[in-house]
């Protein structure tokens, strides 16, 4: 069937752990009843079917593995569904949305600072903003969605406020916003993946998606990030 | 040479989607080519028990003068129906490319219900690319 092909296109894994949504489809072991690890362990590593449990896997051999863009465009359909039974309007939909991806990015920090600086023998974290902004647009999108973000830009109006543009979010790639829903984005998940990883980086924000759709882009999504206060303020005192 | 339109019929008989390309074909009212999609449907069905040779899905393509009816069954029973001039040689691969941008656009959008009529803009704007 057409869901099945081969050339479907894919995009990265984001980790191993806990991440219910995104962990690969290929082991069976999450879903199952507290007897079950019970049953791998009398097994052993003696047979050579058994699969490892997807939690003993290494976390750097699973970096370059990635999981169907179809599975998770189902999955994330049926999120949107479920939400939206439970709602009272869209800002609550994004919000929603925005918890959900705030669970998945805290892990994405987790994992890509683990993966970067890991195994180096001076690890280092960014203490500026801009460095810190930079490293998102870069390496949370490419370890989320396996490509560099399409552009960066700071509001002239606003001194807090920066703007992550892409071209053609692969999350919402096949989702068509009825004509009464239209300040809807489901982007909105990536938008909380973003905030979770300011958040967890030490830059306090609310970050929220917008479509901005062009001729060429229909799907252009911008990320709108208003850094909190505080951010501003430290960011004054470390310039000097 | 040409593509004059694209039906997609549910599992019920319903038409949930219906384009014209190009003009030739007459415009029809919306409510006659709701009568068209059901009676085909319930042609297909017959079909499938007249084959000479035992088990057969229904008929793939119905021939007249003027033009050429591909129909694509899904396993689901979606009927995908295309009407061609009568010597297009690749409506099975467009029929083919048609499901995978169903799949896409109407499958995994959730503000679809599954066998309502298709109000996409996805599917509308990748349709209109395929087959104009």
């Amino acid at each position: 069937m057409a869901y099945a092909q081969a050339q479907r296109p894919r995009f990265s894994a984001l980790s191993t752990t806990s991440v219910e949504h995104l962990s690969p489809a290929a082991s069976t072991t999450r879903f199952s009843l507290p007897s079950a690890p019970s049953i791998n362990t009398t097994l052993g590593g003696g047979k050579a079917g058994v699969r490892p449990n997807i939690y003993d896997r290494n976390l750097n051999k699973m970096r370059t593995s990635e999981v169907s863009a179809s599975a998770f465009a189902f999955l994330f359909s049926e999120v949107v569904q479920y939400t939206q039974k439970r709602v009272s309007g869209i800002a609550d939909l994004e919000r929603r949305l925005n918890t959900l991806g705030y669970r998945v990015g805290t892990r994405v920090l987790e994992m890509m600072v683990w993966r970067t600086e890991g195994s180096s023998k001076a690890p280092k974290r960014e203490i500026r903003f801009l460095p810190a902004l930079m490293s998102i647009h870069t390496q949370v999108w490419k370890s989320v969605f396996g490509k560099p973000a399409d552009a960066i830009e700071k509001s002239v109006e606003n001194q807090d406020e920066y703007m992550i543009i892409d071209n053609d979010p692969p999350i919402t790639r096949h989702i068509s916003v009825p004509r009464d829903m239209s300040q809807l984005s489901c982007s909105s998940f990536s938008a909380g993946i973003v905030e979770a990883v300011l958040d967890g980086l030490g830059f306090p924000a609310r970050v929220t998606a917008h479509n901005t759709p062009t001729e060429q882009y229909p799907n252009r999504t911008t990320i709108l990030i208003k850094l909190e206060q505080s951010v501003m303020e430290r960011e004054e005192a470390l310039k000097t | 040479m040409a593509i004059f339109g694209l039906w997609v019929i549910n599992k019920a008989g319903g038409l949930v989607y219906q384009k014209n390309c190009g003009d030739g074909l007459p415009g029809l009212t919306s409510n006659e080519y709701l009568v068209l999609a059901g009676t085909l449907h319930g042609i297909h069905a017959i079909t499938s028990r007249l084959s000479p040779i035992g088990s057969s899905s229904g008929a793939q393509t119905i021939e007249g003068e003027s033009f050429k009816m591909t129909i694509l069954l899904t396993a689901t029973g979606t009927k995908f129906v295309l009407l061609t001039s009568p010597i297009e040689p690749t409506a099975d691969s467009i029929l083919a490319k048609v499901y995978e941008i169903y799949s896409d656009a109407v499958m995994k959008n959730p503000f679809h219900t599954p066998e309502m009529p298709i109000r996409s803009e996805g599917f509308d704007s990748r349709i209109t690319a395929l087959i104009g």
